[in-house]
């Protein structure tokens, strides 16, 4: 059970997923012109009328433009570096017609009503959701204040508003008249809401497309982006924790006295499940968790260790499950057939392990709640405090923060409700930093999975079909509550039920293994990155055993896919697949849909010794459709492609006695200047509707590194990471 | 009672000798642009110069610093190279999260002040210690190489 089961009926990951054709109907009218938020909802009365009951709730709710010009836009989505406010800010400047730098970024508050993300379907930031479904309705809002503030001007001119354009935070007349928006802005507010707002001809962009300043960028050099562990607020203590180690164990008892005479030290606070101490800083806080005697209940998982999880998880793999798709009969196919080829691959459990540890500045007071904290689902920590706090939700006051890293860990709120738990027992604001032990070993984990695939191979050795059995965790039931009726994650088995390669027959099990002792979550790449590892390994071995180029091989399958195949085809050419390599090197390849996109990766790498790795050149073509800022989407092809690589050479979290056993980035090893090799990415150009980008780059960086490796030195590793392995980079 | 001499500014603290630079700048002198990270030297977000030289915070005993001078993130905008080294990383456009820049960028500008004609095996070695979760390494190499005169 979850703190997040009333949201269940609403939210299904599967249909989030499988929704890359967006479906907003302007729903969410948003221009909130000045004066006053009494006239302004007047203005949207009118609008209500027009518009169909769904334009009142949301006006308002994205764009501001202020008496002095400035325009304010309310991100429904956090930045946690991937761009996505600087892109939802060219949106807005572009169709408002002012430059960027005119533009500032608030974030949005927790309001399912106003900010629900329709692919996702609550209000969240992940499932590189963010520019798909904002493209839209965040264009359509800066363009409804432009036709505001236009009309306003004409209006003062008497003359038509089709004489008039707006340019740079002006109106401009057709004799010469010019006024700035601020002084359009009380004016504008009395006007009905245009119910028929047309958005701007890509040709016509003057900003989207561009290489773009990012509008966050200028404070992250110079140490002033403030981020939730930097925060300060009057009469505020620092609060650090111990949770139990062992998943599902208690609080037993405490002894305190060393610990409560350390220099600094305010309070000791007693959890179900952890212990807290508060004060004047950081380190005190660590002196007195050392200086505590815990007794720990471990419950019943104190016995587990990494070995039973993975028997059970093959064990797990020969079970039924359920079906996820079923196209022709593969069991006939593979009967009938004169050959098959069987494989099975196994990913570990990560942690997100991003650099600002799990913080939350929380004060409870008698009728208030109020967090300031990065987060990606806001709802959920506005709901899991109100429960905890006893508050209603209306008291619950979230101020969104720029998070320092997440990778999917901040769509949970777990250490927002326990910072909530704290300072409910004290009568001070309380800032919770984990440290990184603590954060490192009580993550909400990326599950481990075992993928068995069975091909039907025809006399060419080319696939008529395959049996793809999917083994591990349900994330979409940790984190929703329940699965579906159909009991299939749709997440798990995304990109497996659809491949980008043509199949007479494809069969897709889902086999539900939760570890129980482990808690899972969201991974940055999550079902796609899951499900592209084997499928591109397998169809590698395919190609490999039919003697085959393993791109012409992929092509070859791939007649339904234009889009797929041209990214194939680029990455080749630029990456000289053709080229002949000597011996102890190879080059690998992947390619995958998903998220809306395209992508194709190539990694060239040279063996030293028997288990040294360089990687010597890394390429990766995308079509993610248009293209909002062309640095961006570089930036987070290039960061995600090491991002997966990391974790594909390094990366595994083992449990002893019911513990993690990885504590700190020493046991957890990140890729590095030193390891990591420059990432060339070609952008495809296109006008199509854009895709998504925060997660596209890590999702083929691990098969195509393991298909490199297996034409390198001729070992096919199906297990990851390949560190497990002896494997090292030099 | 001891005085630390940080951005050329004298700064009187009642602290615990054992207690780290890092979380006197942070809570004792709400000086928030150096970060935590791992608290073991392994990630270097922490890092700050003493006396001009690239170090991690997070190890380092207050009581160590007395009578050397220390320099942080927030004093960066007034050093000739530390300016250079901002304008390149908003010019190659090097930050995502953000999180760690500020350890990435005394890293960078403790090298160039030493070499300013760091070599790309320099840089390597300068930025090994510096994690980015983000890895942003392309544009960090990219952005010191702009700088150096190499």
């Amino acid at each position: 059970m979850t703190d997040n089961d009333q949201m269940v009926a609403k939210v299904s990951r599967r249909s989030v997923l499988k929704g890359s054709a967006l479906s907003l109907g302007g729903l969410f009218i948003s221009a909130w012109l000045p004066p006053m938020v009494g006239r302004s909802f007047a203005a949207g009365t009118v609008a209500t009328a027009r518009l169909g009951d769904n334009a009142a709730p949301g006006f308002g709710a994205y764009v501001k433009v202020a008496r002095d010009g400035r325009v304010t836009v309310i991100s429904p989505k956090i930045e946690m570096g991937q761009g996505v406010q600087t892109a939802i800010g060219m949106m807005v400047a572009e169709e408002l017609e002012v430059p960027l730098s005119q533009v500032s970024i608030e974030e949005a508050p927790p309001n399912g009503a106003l900010y629900t993300d329709t692919l996702l379907q609550f209000q969240a930031t992940g499932g590189s959701t963010s520019t798909r479904f904002t493209w839209e309705p965040l264009r359509r809002a800066g363009a409804t204040a432009r036709i505001l503030l236009v009309q306003a001007a004409a209006l003062r001119w008497k003359v038509a508003p089709s004489e008039c354009r707006a340019l740079s935070g002006q109106v401009l007349g057709p004799d010469g008249q010019h006024a700035d928006y601020g002084d359009l802005v009380d004016a504008a507010s009395l006007l009905p809401i245009p119910n028929d707002v047309a958005l701007k001809p890509v040709a016509d962009f003057k900003l989207l497309g561009t290489p773009a300043q990012r509008l966050d960028t200028p404070n992250k050099v110079n140490g002033s982006a403030q981020f939730t562990i930097d925060l300060k607020i009057p009469d505020m203590l620092i609060a650090s924790s111990l949770t139990c180690p062992v998943y599902g164990g208690k609080l037993k008892s405490v002894k305190d006295e060393v610990a409560r005479k350390i220099q600094g030290v305010r309070d000791v606070v007693r959890l179900d499940n952890a212990v807290a101490v508060t004060a004047t800083n950081f380190w005190a806080c660590q002196q007195a968790l050392k200086a505590l005697e815990v007794e720990w209940d471990f419950g019943p998982h104190a016995s587990v260790d990494s070995a039973q999880l993975d028997n059970a998880l093959l064990d797990a793999s020969i079970r039924d499950g359920v079906f996820a798709k079923q196209t022709g009969d593969i069991a006939a196919a593979i009967k009938s057939a004169p050959n098959h080829f069987e494989a099975v691959y196994q990913q570990p459990f990560l942690s997100h392990s991003p650099l600002e540890p799990m913080s939350c500045v929380a004060h409870v007071r008698p009728d208030m709640c109020e967090l300031w904290v990065g987060c990606q689902a806001p709802i959920f920590a506005q709901m899991g405090a109100a429960k905890i706090s006893g508050m209603p939700m209306e008291k619950v006051v979230v101020h969104n923060q720029l998070i320092g890293g997440s990778f999917g860990r901040r769509l949970e709120s777990d250490f927002i409700f326990q910072a909530v738990d704290i300072a409910r027992q004290v009568s001070y604001p309380i800032k919770l930093i984990w440290s990184r032990e603590e954060d490192m070993t009580h993550d909400k984990y990326r599950p481990h999975y075992v993928d068995r695939l069975n091909a039907a191979l025809d006399k060419d050795l080319r696939p008529l079909g395959w049996e793809h059995r999917i083994v591990g965790a349900s994330i979409v039931a940790s984190y929703l509550g329940q699965l579906p009726e159909s009991g299939v994650d749709g997440d798990a088995v995304e990109v497996a039920i659809e491949p980008v390669y043509a199949l007479e027959s494809l069969q897709v099990r889902y086999i539900r293994q939760d570890p129980g002792a482990i808690p899972v979550s969201w991974w940055r790449g999550v079902g796609p990155l899951r499900s592209t590892f084997p499928i591109e390994c397998f169809i590698d071995e395919l190609a490999r055993n039919a003697k085959a180029d393993p791109v012409e091989y992929r092509l070859g399958l791939m007649q339904e896919q234009p889009r797929a195949q041209a990214v194939l085809r680029k990455v080749a050419e630029l990456a000289g697949w053709k080229e002949a390599l000597p011996a102890g090197q190879g080059r690998g390849v992947a390619v995958s849909a998903v998220f809306g996109s395209f992508v194709a990766t190539v990694i060239e790498l040279e063996m030293q010794g028997e288990k040294g790795i360089r990687i010597k050149r890394l390429t990766s073509v995308v079509d993610c459709g248009f293209v909002n800022n062309p640095t961006s989407v570089a930036s987070q092809m290039e960061g995600g492609t090491l991002f997966g690589l990391s974790a594909a050479l390094f990366n595994e979290i083992l449990v002893e006695k019911g513990q993690v056993v990885q504590r700190n980035f020493n046991a957890y090893r990140q890729i590095r200047m030193s390891d990591a090799p420059a990432v060339h990415v070609h952008v495809m150009p296109s006008i199509e509707s854009p895709g998504g980008i925060g997660e596209t780059g890590v999702v083929p960086a691990a098969a195509a590194l393991v298909n490199a490796l297996h034409v390198a030195c001729g070992v096919r590793e199906r297990r990851l990471p390949l560190s497990r392995f002896g494997y090292f980079t030099v | 009672m001891q005085t630390l001499l940080i951005n050329g500014q004298d700064h009187a603290v009642d602290v615990a000798d054992d207690m780290p630079l890092l979380w006197v700048l942070r809570d004792v002198l709400g000086m928030t642009g150096t970060k935590y990270g791992c608290g073991i030297a392994q990630c270097g977000v922490c890092t700050v110069h003493l006396d001009g030289q690239a170090t991690r915070s997070c190890v380092l005993p207050v009581s160590a610093v007395a009578g050397r001078k220390v320099t942080t993130i927030e004093a960066m905008a007034e050093s000739p190279v530390g300016q250079q080294v901002q304008k390149a990383w908003l010019e190659h456009e090097v930050a995502q999260c953000g999180y760690c820049q500020p350890g990435q960028i005394m890293s960078a500008v403790a090298l160039l002040q030493a070499h300013p004609d760091a070599n790309d095996e320099q840089i390597t070695t300068a930025m090994a210690g510096n994690l980015c979760r983000c890895a942003t390494y392309t544009r960090i190499r990219a952005a010191i190489k702009s700088v150096s005169r190499a």
